[in-house]
């Protein structure tokens, strides 16, 4: 996972609350096979109007979504923030975020910042106002930058820190490399192996 | 017998509310023992701003449908495979279970069958393809070959690995970042679970058997009623239950919302495992049943709570709605949404039987089915498949059922064959099919028609599950069997008796229908 520290980028105004995973991607792409690639799948529904703000530039090179509340809920599928990251959103605002789809973003390296719905109204009004405005989003100070505004947000302190080291779950992991080894070293020889097969 | 903790009968309502992390103790109940034994590094901190245990995996079992992104993320990552000796593949989800030997016509199943089996060429790993002696349902194979053994983790990207429980393993399903982790480290950082003691006590009376038992359990903790909790299935009736008839009730766990269900490893268990491909052999398998039996729960043991349900009064169990909490007894009639008391319950009671379309009142056994399925991790081992056969052997089959026999494994199926099973299902006018999940979850081609009309020995009754606009009846084997001679809701004993072999009905079945 790259380290995130800070962002800045084109910000996309979502004036929608409880925006759930199925609309983020219905479920007809998860036959796929590929972890990539799901550009195409993002909004796929909402896309089909030509009015939907993704259809719209310069919105649609936007990189920070700026939605309603309630962000994220319904299924588990992580194809929801695949395809948010494929399409090349590094960060979502909301102030709100369904658990499921909060802990899917911090395992794929996509900010889900907790903003107060106020301050999501008056970054919203700025980037209707003035489309194009660039976004920043700073991890280290936990603060959000649009044009005028500049608004704290929430995210927790073990998921921060994640990001900022650029670590996955899986690096993290590997970290304790060797606690893993010496504890391999302990197994019974009772235990089974898959290999080589035995029937 | 702490009662405030037990959860109420119709829903979530009066689940006790489970933090985030269980409280940390001497390890004294078999879930607690077992993963005190898998801790590579705990977590520091307490209550729930501890972090995560790392845990270990023993066994990690995969699949075709939830695995592909998860090699595509090694790739990406340049990562290898940690432990392929720890880690197997079969075919199972996504599998026709007719003309196996023939390419798989639906191209999307036919490329993610081929991606698993270049994915583990790639990564050596042990895939058992459809066709091998060894391929079917990821969770009979596993026991079956002995790869699950007592005390183990064991892991698979499907909510039904609580299956193995059953051999006194810690099993659960996860997602598909979570199979990349154990793909790439063999562990996984987890908060504890909490414990729950299901006390299941007397003796269960002919015709009613293990699936009747999770049924009863379900529809009495609800849904949500496990939540955050491994459960642990005990008392006399449990014991005297084969391995067969104990995967059944672990493996519904899940529907109980328990991420994982438990039950002690005892004589039955090491019976069950001795000499199988992968048991322990010569002086390990002593080590190994000596640090099995060390397993089991202590007598002065806690759980953070404890349900009973008394083995003696149970019936056959089956469901009337569309989630695996909304059942009754067979003998019972579709109950009103008045006759429950939270609102919540009352509209999904009002919705599942629209869906059903059922009215409130009608009596379980009056209801016409369709379609019989025998199968699924639930129901499709050897003793299932005796069982069944048991009650249609010298019977006739109603002229309007379609019954489909699906094995649980190929092993199963040639199990089956050497004793002359799939003859009874022919003869009875039953399809003999190929091992794989089929119409549990409708992925392949096996799926009811809008309306149809099923009664199933799998695990979920969701609406759309078999196919669109299906209908499902979760019930056990013989329920199945004997409601397929009938065509309607039965249970055995409104058989009218057999013809001339009907004397064998219930003898090679003893432990897993009492």
């Amino acid at each position: 996972m790259e380290k995130f520290s800070t962002h800045t980028g084109i910000g996309v105004p979502l004036r929608q609350s409880n925006v759930d995973t199925d609309q983020i991607i219905p479920a007809v792409y998860l036959k796929r096979i590929t972890r990539t690639g799901f550009e195409d799948a993002l909004f796929s529904s909402w896309r089909k109007n030509p009015e939907f703000i993704l259809n719209q530039e310069p919105f649609n090179a936007g990189s920070v979504l700026v939605a309603g509340a309630d962000f994220g809920t319904g299924s588990s599928r992580e194809h929801a923030v695949w395809a948010l990251k494929d399409y090349g959103f590094k960060a979502v605002l909301s102030s709100r975020f369904a658990d499921i789809f909060r802990g899917n973003s911090g395992k794929q390296g996509l900010v889900a910042a907790e903003v107060a719905q106020d301050d999501i109204e008056l970054i919203w009004k700025v980037l209707e106002n003035a489309p194009g405005t660039q976004v920043t989003v700073d991890l280290e100070s936990k603060l959000v930058t649009a044009g005028t505004v500049v608004a704290p947000f929430q995210i927790d302190d073990y998921t921060r820190w994640r990001l900022l080291e650029g670590l996955d779950d899986i690096g993290l992991t590997l970290r304790n490399e060797p606690d893993i080894t010496a504890f391999e070293a302990t197994r019974p020889s009772f235990k089974p192996t898959t290999l080589p097969a035995k029937s | 017998m702490t009662e405030a903790t037990t959860p109420d009968a119709q829903g979530s309502a009066q689940v006790p509310a489970v933090s985030a992390t269980a409280p940390r103790r001497a390890a004294k109940t078999l879930a607690e023992k077992v993963w005190r034994d898998h801790v590579v590094k705990q977590g520091e901190g307490d209550g729930d701003a501890a972090q995560p245990d790392l845990l270990y995996i023993d066994l990690h079992l995969i699949h075709e449908v939830t695995s592909p992104q998860a090699f595509e993320g090694l790739r990406l990552a340049g990562r290898p495979l940690r432990r392929p000796d720890l880690t197997i593949a079969t075919e199972d989800h996504n599998t026709p279970t007719l003309d196996i030997d023939k390419p798989i016509a639906d191209l999307t199943s036919r490329t993610q069958i081929q991606t698993l089996r270049n994915n583990c060429k790639e990564f050596g790993v042990r895939l058992h393809s459809l066709g091998d002696a060894e391929q079917g349902i990821v969770h009979v194979v596993g026991p079956q070959l002995g790869l699950t053994q007592p005390g183990m983790t064991v892991v698979c990207g499907d909510s039904h690995t609580s299956t193995h429980g059953a051999v006194g393993a810690l099993a659960f399903g996860i997602g598909t970042s979570e199979v990349e982790h154990v793909m790439a480290t063999q562990t996984l950082p987890l908060k504890p679970f909490r414990t729950m003691a299901i006390n299941v006590e007397g003796t269960l009376r002919p015709g009613v058997s293990s699936k009747d038992i999770i049924l009863a359990i379900i529809a009495k903790i609800g849904t949500g009623g496990g939540q955050g909790y491994v459960l642990e299935y005990r008392g006399s009736a449990i014991r005297a239950l084969s391995m067969d008839a104990r995967m059944t009730i672990c493996n519904m766990s899940i529907e109980a919302g328990a991420r994982a269900g438990m039950i002690a490893p005892d004589e039955t268990t090491f019976k069950f495992l001795k000499d199988r491909p992968h048991a322990p052999q010569g002086a390990d398998w002593d080590n190994a049943v000596e640090y099995w039996k060390s397993l089991a729960t202590e007598d002065d043991a806690e759980f953070d709570a404890e349900v009973s349900l008394d083995a003696n009064t149970l019936e056959p169990f089956v469901t009337w709605g569309t989630n695996p909490g909304q059942g009754v007894s067979l003998n019972d009639a579709v109950p009103s949404p008045e006759d429950f008391g939270d609102e919540n319950a009352k509209a999904a009671a009002e919705r599942a039987l629209a869906y059903m379309d059922l009215e409130a009142g009608t009596p379980m056994k009056d209801i016409r089915v369709d379609t019989v399925f025998l199968g699924s991790c639930t129901n499709s081992r050897i003793e299932d498949l005796r069982a069944a056969a048991d009650i249609i052997r010298g019977r006739e089959k109603d002229p309007n059922i379609r019954m489909m026999v699906v094995p649980g494994s190929a092993r199963v199926r040639l199990e089956a064959e050497a004793e002359g099973l799939d003859q009874v299902f022919l003869d009875f006018g039953a399809e003999w099919r190929f091992a794989g999940c089929s119409m549990c979850l409708g992925m392949n081609p096996d799926q009811l028609e809008p309306g149809e009309r099923c009664a199933s020995t799998s695990n979920r009754n969701f609406e759309g599950r078999q196919g669109k606009g299906g209908r499902t009846h979760l019930v056990s084997p013989v329920v199945a069997a004997a409601t397929a001679v009938r065509g309607t809701l039965s249970s055995p004993s409104d058989l009218e008796p057999a013809g001339t072999v009907a004397a064998r009905a219930g003898a090679t079945s003893a432990s897993n229908v009492a």
